[in-house]
């Protein structure tokens, strides 16, 4: 089962709701170990990207590369350059295509990641989105490989972003502003690791 | 929460409104995407000095734009630094063929944004510095770094006056990092403060504790320890900034004692003297100064102290005419 540019955009308005559902649980676990203004600034981009896909992009490379866009330019913070850099790379690597089966979705999973990591550059274990994305690419490519569609695909890779999103419980932050804290950072879920697993759930929740 | 806001959503560019209102003699203020202009730019021939980062830090960065200062700040979302597209902005309309020089403060966000804002300036020679002059943050491979904080006021009036006179890129440049490596800073919070969106205090405090080694989001502190008097609390500060350069017996510096925001003048001015003194203990000679609310934290009572290495030349360009919303001297 492959996915149409109008598959792909129901799937960014489903990101949208679930992002914005949950922006005061993101601000609350920003609060503790950041700032506090995570959730406020997804819920802000995505929402300003839900208003921009009233006309949908001919291609699914073109919703993610409108998503891209939209993001680094209304999120701001961190975020804004990761999740977009994120999308980015998506677009570039599912490329001009009418539809994009699972194999793609790994790929394009794998791109994303490449990408934050080099903007961001942390690494598994530094209590970041990586800690999250990491496994879910891992997951995706495993089940891809086996020959799996968009849903299983997408459904791995939520799967593992959420087990990797826990993991950053224990963790000493290493980047972002939780840096600071030291030791103090310790005990608190990653805002970021936990948004990046809503993000792929959401994704997986709208796959068919 | 109470707050002279109508919508947490649009505090910034409510206030932007008002802003270019109370200095339009001063600003030109564009809102899409936002930024703060000088209203004179661009200035032919002159390197355009851009900053910028979260909004509530005021006068920090907007209040800083005119003549012999910033050529134009880009202002975020509350303790949300800019996007990309409101740094390209900047950098378009204020330059004037001399090239840009960005001060961005040591946080993920800002340099993530700066970063990519740099990425996407067209046919303009754009160059970055970024400022870390926090000691409350151990720099090491395990942090992201010391936090911009207090010396960025310092940073932007030299910087900003060295433009003025028709310093080149490279010079403009070579001073920023010349700055940057001579300046520290370290703040504290008495209370803590709300982000209008967020709709309650980012961190609470008892009546006998203090967050020491704060940076400037309401983000807590490296310790929480117990409050003492004006003496310790301002000696719990200069310490470790003194140690970190070192400065010694000697040295010609430049005191900035900065109210956070909650804090009245009455206590900064109290605060100020018993640095003065402190240095002078130890042979430090406090030649400029610069005491009150400049990089604050929205309404966060607590203070930090910023202390700068001088030379001849610094001396000169902080004392050169300074023309903006919240420094004028010398016009």
């Amino acid at each position: 089962m492959a996915c149409t540019a109008e598959a792909v955009a129901e799937a960014v308005r489903a990101v949208a709701a679930v992002v914005v559902e949950h922006r005061e649980e993101l601000i609350r676990l920003d609060r503790e170990i950041g700032d506090g203004d995570h959730g406020e600034n997804l819920a802000r981009g995505f929402t300003a990207l839900v208003s921009k896909l009233d006309e949908v992009p001919s291609s699914p490379g073109g919703v993610l590369r409108l998503a891209a866009t939209t993001l680094i330019s209304t999120v701001g913070g961190a975020a804004g350059p990761l999740f977009g850099t994120a999308f980015l790379r998506a677009a570039t690597s599912v490329g001009d295509v009418a539809s994009v089966d699972g194999a793609a979705v790994a790929a394009a999973l794998r791109a994303a990641l490449d990408g934050v990591v080099a903007r961001g550059k942390a690494s598994l274990g530094d209590k970041t989105m990586v800690d999250a994305l990491t496994p879910a690419v891992a997951a995706a490519e495993s089940v891809a490989a086996g020959g799996g569609g968009v849903a299983e695909v997408l459904g791995a890779a939520a799967d593992a972003a959420e087990m990797g999103a826990d993991s950053t419980v224990p963790m000493v932050a290493r980047k972002g502003r939780a840096s600071y804290l030291g030791e103090r950072s310790a005990g608190h879920l990653d805002p970021g690791a936990r948004s990046t697993a809503l993000v792929l759930r959401a994704l997986a929740g709208r796959a068919r | 929460m109470k707050k002279i806001i109508n919508d947490p959503a649009t505090v910034v560019v409510d206030a932007l409104r008002g802003m270019a209102l109370a200095h339009a003699d001063l600003l030109d203020v564009q809102y899409d995407p936002a930024v703060v202009v000088r209203a004179d730019a661009p200035v032919p021939r002159k390197v355009a000095v851009i900053s910028g980062g979260g909004s509530g830090h005021e006068p920090l960065h907007g209040g800083f734009v005119g003549r012999g200062m910033l050529d134009a700040a880009c202002p975020g979302a509350v303790f949300t630094s800019p996007t990309p597209d409101q740094v390209a902005a900047a950098v378009a309309r204020t330059d004037g063929g001399a090239g840009a020089l960005l001060i961005v403060k040591n946080y993920t966000g800002d340099v993530l944004n700066f970063e990519t804002a740099g990425e996407l300036a067209d046919g303009v020679d754009v160059r970055t510095v970024v400022i870390d002059d926090d000691v409350a943050v151990k720099d090491s491979l395990y942090t992201a770094g010391r936090r911009g904080v207090g010396g960025t006021v310092l940073l932007e009036k030299i910087v900003g006056a060295a433009a003025e006179r028709g310093v080149d890129l490279d010079g403009c440049e070579a001073l920023a990092r010349r700055v940057v490596s001579r300046v520290r800073s370290m703040g504290l919070a008495l209370t803590a403060c709300t982000v209008p969106h967020a709709g309650e205090p980012s961190f609470t405090l008892a009546d006998d504790e203090m967050e020491l080694g704060i940076g400037i989001h309401g983000e807590p502190g490296r310790r929480r320890v117990a409050v003492g008097s004006a003496d310790e609390m301002v000696r719990s500060l200069l310490d470790p900034v003194l140690e970190d350069l070192p400065f010694g017996e000697g040295d010609r510096v430049l005191l900035f004692t900065n109210s956070m925001g909650g804090t009245p003048l009455i206590e900064l001015y109290l605060a100020h003297g018993i640095a003065e003194r402190l240095l002078a203990e130890r042979g430090i000679v406090v030649e400029r100064r610069l005491v009150g609310p400049y990089i604050t934290s929205l309404e966060m009572q607590g203070m930090s102290l910023t202390v700068l290495k001088l030379d001849d030349e610094m001396v000169e360009l902080w004392d050169a005419p300074v023309h903006t919303p919240a420094l004028r001297w010398g016009v």
